[in-house]
């Protein structure tokens, strides 16, 4: 016998996610995920200038802001030809690494932390353990007994109070929980010190791009942000100085605080290393290099290399080919003019919305008929998990130095074989490695645009396609970023000077995305397929497997339950 | 609220020493006493207000009944609440754990589902709380562009308004639909206001809301039982009282006709007027050049890109293509022609939001038909 359950709204996310779930014999059978949102971004670039287009896209996430940004004017680029000048290229990679050190934090920390840390139980914890375990794990130099009285004392404080805001409700005290109380008095602590700390470190992307979130910053072409050493209005030694030093704080962070809590939890939790494995196919584009851009593809030679790994073969990576990008939406809110059984490769891509789905108030959805807000897209007709784990996945492969000896290191601190990468927790420890190497990186890209200034280099935009006047009357071209959650394209048509065409396949998309005209999964359904569920009415670990993909949408998960809420369906197998 | 009210207008106080009570409860919190009242001084003054209200700010921030709040999130992108994340002084960490009751925040809270429902649901039914909204609601598919927990934005917001105290819209999209609102707004999306009645309403847009007026909004109402005075189209005066163009450390340049005309050429680099470039600081009512982001540390002009104009309704559409001028504006730059952009575009805002109120009796008609046409469709489907 079977029972289904709903999670909506799946909480500590970005955006608006729904899960539906059979589960059978105390796991997960089969899951369906639904985006719940649609705002018709692709609908409304329609027209525009083309040199707008960055500040519309990169409204699609203010989590991951940013990323949309450098997309859209990557693809505009590719479109007409433009090279932007190398300390532009630079700038772009530093907002953009800083914008994932910064986003991996704040999701390990205040989106996933409370899955594996019981809060409440950090009350029992003795002050001067805490001190003395987290003096074990690294050098960090508040691991002092008076920090963490001081944050249990006020924790008590809070709770005494009996109003526990945005901790009312969670699933405290579940037997899934096994951290030890000085352990969670730990994370606890970490978790207010990361928010200190993201507040700061965000500060790198205020001082190059003026704010954040949502830096105004990018131009078709370039920066706007110039660079002077002559100028208070500039990028001058004092900005560049005062990066530095937010950049160090940040290294130190993931190294002495991030890091260390990341293996402590692990350590604690390693049957997470065979649970969430999901398609076990992972897809990266590759980003961060030096290299100039290439017509319609990634750049090569970067921190993370692109391609395709297989079943979680890490002996070969397969190189990408962006012409093998196509979407379904068999099993979404759109139509397309020919019919719903073929995919469109993105230059072709049609947003034509057509909800389907109930009525509001629903109690379920009709996971047989279309489901969701996403698109399935696939490539070469394979459904693949992008994201950390495949950066990870496709550097260790491809043969890169730095991943590899980084996730060896890591392995070997957890006495893990490699096998491990592939589950929940891989995805975790994948994220993690890859901060290490971005927030290493990023002192590197300072270095580089140091470097330069300092030779005379000030150049940050080629103004030569600025008027579109240059422009030939037809164009198409496509961005790609590896952002935070995984690999980011977008695609633009241009015609008369006016955006004709424009779709965004966002990583997302390539993991929370429904089933295909075949009744493929997508990442999220093939991972959520085989996660134990102890309490059907407090599904813990849903959360944990369906947040290691750290989603991004504007969505929530909702369990109906048998006790007063209905079971939507329950079939008898 | 069982909180007296009173406006800074209102009241005739001398200065005010922080009460006995006061010290007592900071020592107990194991707050920093001069910081915070520090603090509490430099908030006074973003709020416009003399400096001797700073005691009373401090003692409305640490009364011991922390007020409910309620942030919904529809037709967002999270940039609103990453914005809150970055709230300085008080932090974000101070305004959950001490000075509010964040009961319902579905970006940052423990509980899922059913759960989160219910600690939503408990809050709603007691009443008296504060509504912070982020993101358009949108009226098309019979809600069906917008559900969290099957129910409609429009449900969710309708239920979650009835016995607030107030309504605070963060961001651009819940105060005037914003993006999703953008042209041709596939979604009939509708600013807050055009769903709710009967419940005051402030707007702080901006994409994203400057988390130091949010912040400032809020102690305004935890201080004085109400929310801020507000111009005709629901912004608080204390931040959108004056135009980015008037505050804006390159007027100078503008005025001596010394203007930017290339991406990084000289006058881009010494920081010169960027309104050749697109600025739309001339037609942009906020704090931002004085406020500035992220604690302080810069603002777009500062890092020499022009405004665009993010406060204003309607921005996507009115003030777009970015990157061409402002018509109208002679260029050389003389006061007097500053002074007629202002008064010209304020006039235009005044017609884009009259504009958008006639444009809403069309929606709602539209939403109407639509929400009977799937009605009609859903009775056939069972038949």
């Amino acid at each position: 016998m079977s029972e289904r359950i709903v999670v909506d709204p799946v909480t500590r996310i970005e955006g608006h996610l729904r899960l539906e779930v059979r589960l059978d014999g105390g796991q997960v059978a089969e899951a369906w995920s639904s985006a719940t949102m649609w705002r018709g971004l692709e609908t409304i670039l329609e027209g525009r200038d083309p040199r707008d287009a960055w500040l519309f896209a990169q409204r699609i996430c203010g989590v991951c802001t940013t990323v949309h940004a450098l997309a859209s004017v990557r693809a505009v680029e590719d479109a007409l030809g433009l090279v932007p000048p190398p300390n532009a290229r630079t700038l772009r990679d530093l907002i953009a690494a800083a914008q994932a050190v910064h986003d991996h934090v704040v999701h390990f920390y205040h989106l996933h932390a409370l899955d594996w840390v019981d809060v409440t139980a950090a009350l029992k914890a003795d002050p001067g353990a805490t001190a003395r375990l987290a003096q074990s794990l690294s050098a960090h130099p508040r691991s002092t007994k008076a920090v963490f009285a001081g944050v249990r004392d006020r924790f008590a404080a809070f709770v005494r109070s009996g109003r526990l805001g945005p901790f009312t409700g969670g699933y405290w005290g579940h037997p899934a929980y096994r951290l030890p109380p000085e352990a969670d008095l730990l994370a606890l602590s970490h978790y207010l010190d990361a928010l200190d700390f993201q507040r700061d470190y965000a500060r790198v992307h205020a001082l190059l791009g003026g704010k954040n979130p949502h830096p105004q910053t990018y131009l078709v072409g370039g920066m706007a942000v110039p660079i002077d050493p002559a100028s208070q209005a500039a990028i001058n030694d004092d900005t560049l100085q005062e990066v530095r030093g937010l950049l160090l704080k940040g290294r130190d962070f993931v190294r002495q605080v991030y890091l260390p809590d990341l293996f402590a939890i692990a350590a604690a939790y390693p049957e997470w290393g065979r649970i969430g494995r999901g398609l076990g196919t992972y897809l990266a584009f590759g980003d961060y290099s030096a290299a100039p851009p290439r017509t319609g593809r990634p750049p090569a030679g970067g921190l993370f290399p692109g391609g395709l790994v297989r079943d979680g073969d890490l002996s070969r990576a397969e190189p990408f080919d962006p012409a093998r990008i196509a979407e379904y939406v068999t099993h979404s809110w759109f139509a397309y003019d020919k019919g719903d059984a073929e995919p469109l490769a993105p230059w072709s891509g049609e947003t034509r919305p057509a909800y389907t789905g109930p009525a509001p108030p629903y109690e379920h959805l009709d996971v047989e008929r279309k489901y969701s807000w996403l698109k399935s897209p696939r490539y070469g007709d394979l459904a693949v998990e992008v994201g950390p784990l495949a950066r990870i996945a496709v550097g260790y492969a491809a043969g890169d130095g730095g991943v590899r000896s980084a996730t060896d290191a890591a392995l070997t601190r957890l006495h893990a074989g490699r096998d491990v990468l592939f589950s929940t927790l891989g995805r975790m420890l994948a994220r993690g490695l890859e901060t290490g190497l971005l927030a290493d990186h990023a002192l590197d890209l300072l270095d580089r645009l140091t470097s330069a200034v300092a030779a005379g280099d000030l150049r940050v935009h080629d103004g030569s396609r600025w008027d579109p006047a240059t422009w030939p009357a037809s164009a198409r071209g496509v961005g790609f970023h590896e952002a935070p959650r995984g690999g980011l394209s977008h695609w633009v048509v241009i015609e008369n000077r006016r955006i004709a065409r424009y779709q965004a396949v966002v990583p997302s998309t390539w993991n929370a995305g429904p089933r295909d005209a075949a009744g493929r999964p997508g990442a999220y359904e093939a991972a959520l397929a085989g996660t134990p569920v102890a309490d059907p009415r407090r599904p813990l670990e849903i959360l944990r497997t369906v947040h290691s993909f750290d989603p991004c949408m504007a969505c929530a998960a909702h369990v109906l339950d048998a006790d007063g809420r209905p079971v939507v369906e329950v079939r008898v197998q | 609220m069982s909180r007296s009210v009173a406006t800074p207008a209102g009241r005739d106080a001398g200065d005010e020493a922080p009460s006995p009570d006061l010290m007592t409860r900071l020592l107990a919190a194991g707050v920093d006493r001069r910081a915070f009242l520090r603090y509490c001084a430099a908030l006074t003054a973003t709020l416009a207000m003399p400096p001797r209200f700073a005691p009373r700010v401090a003692e409305a921030l640490t009364a011991v009944d922390r007020p409910a709040l309620v942030w919904l999130e529809f037709q967002d992108c999270a940039g609103d609440t990453e914005s809150f994340l970055r709230a300085r002084d008080p932090s974000v960490a101070q305004l959950v754990l001490d000075l509010l009751s964040v009961d319902y925040h579905e970006t940052i809270m423990a509980a899922a589902g059913t759960q989160a429902e219910a600690a939503r649901d408990a809050t709603l039914a007691r009443g008296g709380h504060l509504v912070v909204v982020e993101g358009s609601v949108p009226l098309g598919a019979g809600g069906g562009y917008c559900t969290v927990g099957g129910r409609s934005a429009e449900q969710i917001l309708k239920a979650a308004a009835a016995k607030a105290a107030a309504v605070v819209n963060v961001g651009t999209c819940s105060a005037y639909g914003g993006l999703p609102a953008a042209d041709p707004n596939p979604t009939q999306a509708v600013p807050v206001e055009e769903v709710i009645s009967g419940v005051p309403v402030l707007n702080l847009p901006g994409c994203p809301v400057n988390a130091d007026n949010l912040t400032a909004t809020l102690a305004h109402y935890l201080t004085f039982g109400a929310l801020p005075p507000a111009d005709d189209l629901g912004r608080p005066l204390f931040a959108y009282g004056e135009r980015i163009h008037d505050n804006c450390p390159r007027r100078g340049h503008f005025d001596a006709g010394e203007f930017a005309l290339e991406w990084g050429d000289e006058g881009h680099r010494k920081g010169w007027c960027l309104y050749r470039l697109g600025c739309k600081g001339p037609s942009t009512f906020h704090n931002c050049p004085i406020q500035q982001w992220n604690g302080g540390t810069n603002w777009p002009i500062g890092a020499g890109h022009g405004c665009v104009g993010c406060t204003e309704p309607g921005f996507w559409d009115d003030l777009s293509p970015f990157y061409d001028r402002l018509p109208h504006v002679t260029a050389g730059g003389l006061d007097a022609t500053a002074e007629q952009i202002g008064l010209a575009v304020a006039g235009a805002s005044a017609a884009i939001f009259a504009a958008h109120g006639a444009g809403k009796v069309v929606q709602h008609r539209l939403a109407r038909r639509r929400e009977h046409a799937a009605a009609t469709q859903d009775g056939d489907a069972h038949e």
